[in-house]
């Protein structure tokens, strides 16, 4: 299908919103009526047609607008995109990835012409029509990671592997939950997972490292992690915590269906061949409590996981303090009927609300 | 998405491959060339990365770990070298009198335990005899990004030297070459004691000469993390033994000339491998009772581990005793 681009933002009068169409693919992180940590990792090879998980970077219709809050995160601060020395090979294995799944996976929007190193690319979307020598930087009119991320929804991370270790050593980070690239460049595994509450003593990090460690060429691997953003931001970084901490008091009964969101990351991993790293994909898809509300088991179970996730967990990720408004909101759609299991909506099958 | 973690699959995704040519180097080693079957072109890998190749030895199929030693920047063709161990159990020797130009045969996605430090302002390659595989494709991936490296070789004898008059000709002031039959030997103390800050060392050899990189790079205050080694052992035959797997409630014997793993597959349980060759830490397997002795072979378990009798790496691992219960 042609993708309609929404022309939207993720700030000041935050005009993103989600067609029925996104609200259907929305990737709802709960499979069950709870939640804990887990290394729920499995294969990154397709999905059900439509979804989110089909194509090896998914594309969708806020696109061109995350693109354009990208650049503006970036001319304000541009230490949000950092590449150490070593990684500029690891920059190019990333920027091959993504153009070649992407002129693969969507044809209609994107193309990829080589001729031996001479490449030319086309990204129809944006309007770019670039041709550049593959493996010399001086061509692009920036470094290889930086020129493709541009173009790319979602955050990356550029890991080396050495040690029995990997590293952040690169990476584009403007769409994170609360955690800074800047703060983190040159950290290992562990010390960059260090704030993570509960999951450190449940052995959750030494299994996951070994994991992603063995991750091959040709099988990359997937999973998804979730927090809460009140009102539609892309931006939720630390460096501006000062401008986005202060919304989360401004919820109010009359207003949470619309400004609370569900933030859900699809974190991909792929092993990139010329340098052996491994790139870290974190991709954002928010949707607002009204609208997950229309899928009547969504409904009930989003209720259910809220009202039970460990105080810990509310904590870490930063709605301890508004828990009840959301549960008095929220039990209006949980009518105690039990849901289907996994994390697709089942509309057509599941029960309307009883209530 | 579900929600159980998944389990390790077996070795890495496969490719099928035609085989292009066949090139005695001398005696002991012979270069193998691959295309791939569907036309296509190979994924790119890097330097140090290795194959794992499948044999059809008539219906017994031998899976056998090579480092891929073209250049990574000629995606048309992957190749191997393979020197012939007429002491082994087979797989080489299978190569050399069994495989010939345009057979079809099965190899995995490149598989990397022995990459380049790319933060490395020196790479400073040690190599003895077949151990020069990977160092062929670390140096072509350099020689591409400029790259500063010097390699020394030790070879028993001109004659057995493969690959020899080619890098001394490509590269005659950065390769060293030593033979053993003209008591040549690589002066290591004083090549370490001559490299400036940022030096990376890489050894890929027999294991007393990996041990003695690592030893005396140690004695000379060099980190472990600059000194970097690869060693792929060869399942060792020994006493047959028998093995309850508890999970897919079957007994197997693992005979005289083949590992653990291989019972275990041939058995028609699934086991997660990478390497088949004690380093990558894929096969690792829980001891769930034992009575008698793990001969451990593997670099991967600690000491701490190898002593405990909790887990042992099939791959290349046995066991003598009475009886042996494993989680599989």
């Amino acid at each position: 299908m042609t993708i309609q681009f929404n022309d939207e933002t993720f700030r000041d009068d935050y005009s993103f919103h989600n067609s029925d169409w996104a609200i259907k693919r929305f990737p709802f992180p709960f499979h069950e009526d709870s939640y804990m940590y887990a290394v729920n990792m499995e294969q990154h090879r397709g999905g059900p047609e439509g979804s989110v998980y089909e194509k090896r970077f998914d594309v969708d219709e806020h696109y061109i607008s995350e693109m354009r809050d990208r650049a503006m995160v970036l001319a304000d601060d541009p230490l949000r995109c950092q590449s150490l020395p070593h990684m500029t090979l690891a920059g190019w294995d990333l920027l091959e990835l993504i153009m070649v799944s992407k002129s693969e996976d969507y044809p209609d929007l994107f193309e990829l012409h080589r001729d031996g190193d001479t490449w030319r690319w086309i990204n129809k979307p944006l309007g770019i029509d670039d041709t550049f020598t593959f493996l010399d930087e001086t061509t692009l009119p920036y470094g290889p990671m930086e020129y493709i991320t541009r173009q790319t929804q979602g955050d990356f991370c550029v890991l080396d592997q050495r040690d029995g270790n990997l590293w952040m050593d690169a990476g584009t980070v403007t769409t994170q939950a609360d955690w800074s690239l800047d703060f983190d460049i040159g950290m290992n595994f562990f010390e960059w997972h260090a704030p993570v509450p509960l999951a450190h003593e449940k052995g959750i990090f030494e299994r996951a490292l070994k994991f992603l460690l063995n991750i091959q060429q040709g099988a990359p691997a997937r999973r998804l992690n979730w927090t809460m953003t009140v009102n539609p931001l892309l931006d939720t970084s630390p460096e501006n915590y000062h401008k986005w901490g202060v919304q989360k008091t401004t919820l109010t009964p009359e207003n949470i269906g619309a400004k609370q969101h569900l933030r859900v990351e699809l974190q991909t991993f792929f092993r990139l061949p010329r340098s052996n790293g491994l790139v870290f994909p974190i991709r954002c898809y928010l949707c607002s409590f009204q609208d997950l509300m229309t899928m009547p088991k969504w409904g009930r179970r989003l209720h259910r996981v809220v009202r039970d996730l460990p105080v810990e967990l509310a904590t870490y990720k930063g709605f301890i303090d508004n828990r009840p408004m959301m549960l008095d909101y929220l039990s209006q759609f949980d009518d105690g009927l039990p849901t289907s299991p996994g994390i697709f909506p089942d509309f057509d099958t599941e029960p309307a609300l009883q209530k | 998405m579900s929600a159980a973690p998944q389990k390790a699959k077996p070795g890495a995704e496969k490719i099928a491959v035609n085989v292009t040519a066949v090139v005695p180097l001398n005696d002991l080693v012979t270069r193998f060339e691959f295309q791939r079957s569907d036309g296509d072109l190979f994924p790119p890998f890097s330097g140090g990365a290795h194959t794992v190749v499948t044999m059809d030895d008539n219906g017994r199929h031998r899976l056998n770990p090579y480092s891929l030693m073209s250049d990574p920047a000629d995606l048309t063709t992957y190749a191997i070298s393979v020197r012939r161990d007429d002491e082994g159990r087979g797989g080489s020797l299978f190569m050399h009198r069994n495989v010939s130009v345009g057979d079809r045969m099965t190899i995995t996605y490149p598989v990397n335990l022995f990459s380049l430090d790319l933060r490395a302002r020196k790479h400073v390659f040690l190599a003895g005899g077949i151990g020069i595989t990977p160092f062929m494709a670390m140096i072509a991936q350099l020689e591409h990004s400029n790259g500063n490296w010097e390699l020394h070789y030790a070879c028993r004898t001109p004659a057995l030297g493969t690959y020899v008059d080619e890098l001394r000709y490509k590269y005659p002031n950065k390769v060293h070459i030593y033979y053993d039959d003209q008591n040549q030997a690589i002066r290591l103390e004083d090549l370490l004691d001559g490299q400036p800050l940022g030096t990376n060392i890489y050894v890929c050899g027999p294991k007393g000469m990996i041990d003695w990189v690592h030893a005396t790079a140690s004695a000379a205050g060099w980190p472990d993390a600059n000194v970097h080694s690869e060693e792929f052992l060869a399942p060792q035959p020994g006493e047959p033994f028998e093995v309850r797997l508890c999970k897919s409630d079957k007994t197997i014997t693992v005979g005289e000339h083949e590992s653990l793993l291989e019972a275990i597959e041939r058995a028609g349980v699934e086991a997660p491998f990478l390497c088949r060759g004690g380093s990558c830490g894929q096969c690792e397997t829980n001891v769930v009772s034992h009575d008698g002795t793990f001969v451990h072979r593997d670099h991967w378990l600690t000491e701490d581990q190898h002593a405990s009798g909790e887990k042992i790496m099939p791959c290349v691992s046995r066991f003598a005793g009475k009886s042996l219960e494993l989680d599989r």
